[in-house]
């Protein structure tokens, strides 16, 4: 036996309040991240992970709240990613019950500050959320072809998407949450050539994201080397169910929980 | 009377998720730092993350290695979880790098079992995720617990040998349950009145309240 793949359903939490439309029958509150929590975690997802895309520093207390309130009532680990910028977030995020703390773009800007957090809160608490795509014509190249973007895509870096996910494992990234912007929303599948190129590269676990819509879309990432697969609308819209992934991945042979 | 279950706070992990699965077990849980109250307990939680050098100078300097020590030598029930289990060793290897030769610091660990906890040598590190056990015979731990049922880990090390051998056939056997991820390793001990998980049972849905509530049934 060795260790299940996860199915991992990704909610986007604004000041308190599930963003990006959820459609599920049965919920007193679809808005409301800590009943949905409760409804995935029923469903069977191996964790949960909330992006946390409030924009005012003012209302982070919510965000607190809201982690708070979900660690209180269930039981599997928590992912909380969105605005981290200081070891005193991931404190602040770690106290309220996270077990894990997505960084992106102020690693990127600085990145001492994943050494930083693996020393003061162990490396397996620090996910690294990197959004790639593809270089684009008349950008500015890079070895790979893939580099590493900002604000939802929409920003070039420059950076080596493949360079800077090796440097970051070794940096002390416990895990990379790698985010597809090309296939972002395409809903035609993960980018299986992105997570081969980083596969070949790290050797901490990989969660693909971006791309899926359809129940078959998750077998192929797995086997291009993904440990763990993420989704958000296929899910919050009931297309399929995390079971009816569990499903499938089991039928192509990977261990599931 | 519920039991009295006491998580020690010594700066290490997300706590909050260890007390409010301890209560769902029905047992009065407080958090604290305080070593009457972790002595006084009938039974003593002891979490932890991150690095063993860390975790293990964080445990002395809150007296959690002799709290410990005193509560075994009195029978009294221990429940280490994750590195909260893998301090209860010898010692812990921390190395940059897995292969031989490379730089590695050894710290010395609570001594309660002997035994090292090294770098897991598996192809994908850290073990995250959730994982099948095989636990012994006769285990009061795992009662309940079916072949299928996992448990969620998060860890780059290890023991990965179990060095303990009871020469005295009075004495009971330690209950080991083994995992496996690149290689076997030790994913839970029952020992007396020490017991150890590497896996986190508080954030192991169902199948992990299920060991909680085994151990707090034997408090």
């Amino acid at each position: 036996m060795s260790v299940a793949v996860r199915v991992i359903p990704c909610l986007d939490v604004d000041a308190g309040r599930v963003v990006k439309g959820v459609n599920f029958e049965n919920l007193r509150d679809a808005g409301d991240p800590v009943e949905l929590a409760g409804t995935y975690d029923a469903d069977g997802a191996d964790e949960l992970t909330f992006l946390d895309v409030t924009a005012s520093s003012g209302d982070r207390e919510t965000t607190y709240d809201v982690v708070r309130r979900t660690a209180d009532q269930v039981f599997i680990p928590l992912t909380v990613g969105g605005g981290v910028r200081t070891t005193d977030d991931v404190d602040r995020l770690l106290r309220a019950g996270a077990d894990k703390v997505g960084v992106n773009t102020a690693a990127i800007a600085r990145p001492e500050l994943i050494g930083e957090i693996a020393e003061r809160f162990g490396r397996q608490v620090l996910v690294l959320s990197a959004d790639v795509r593809r270089v684009r014509e008349g950008g500015q190249p890079t070895p790979s072809g893939f580099e590493v973007t900002t604000h939802g895509g929409r920003r070039s870096t420059g950076i080596d998407a493949l360079e800077w996910c090796e440097r970051a494992a070794g940096l002390g990234a416990g895990e990379i949450l790698l985010n597809s912007m090309d296939a972002d929303g395409t809903k035609e599948g993960f980018d299986l050539e992105l997570i081969r190129s980083v596969r070949a590269r790290v050797e901490v676990p990989l969660i693909a994201s971006g791309g899926a819509g359809a129940v078959e879309h998750f077998a192929p990432a797995v086997a291009a080397g993904a440990d763990a697969v993420l989704a958000a609308t296929v899910f919050h819209f009931g297309q399929f169910t995390i079971a009816d992934v569990k499903k499938s991945l089991r039928e192509a042979g990977h261990p599931v929980r | 009377m519920p039991s009295r279950v006491v998580v020690l706070d010594y700066g290490s992990g997300n706590l909050r998720s260890a007390q409010r699965a301890m209560e769902r077990t029905g047992a009065d849980v407080t958090v604290t730092s305080d070593p009457h109250a972790a002595l006084d307990a009938d039974g003593l939680v002891v979490p932890g993350v991150g690095a063993f050098s860390s975790c293990m100078s964080s445990l002395r300097a809150a007296g959690g290695d002799r709290i410990i020590g005193r509560r075994v030598a009195g029978g009294r029930p221990v429940l280490g979880i994750c590195v909260g289990m893998q301090v209860l060793f010898d010692r812990g290897v921390e190395r940059t790098d897995p292969r031989p030769g490379a730089e590695e610091e050894v710290t010395e660990g609570c001594g309660e079992w002997p035994g090292t906890v090294d770098r897991l040598r598996a192809p994908i590190v850290p073990h995250m995720g959730w994982n099948t056990v095989r636990p012994p015979e006769d285990t009061r731990l795992f009662a309940g617990i079916g072949p299928q049922d996992r448990f969620y880990f998060v860890h780059s090390y290890a023991v990965r040998e179990w060095e303990f051998v009871a020469t005295n056939e009075r004495i009971p056997r330690p209950k080991v349950t083994w995992a496996e991820h690149g290689e076997p390793f030790v994913a839970a001990v029952e020992n007396g009145p020490l017991w150890a998980t590497q896996f986190h049972p508080e954030k192991s849905g169902d199948a992990g309240a299920r060991i909680l509530a085994n151990w707090v049934d034997t408090l």
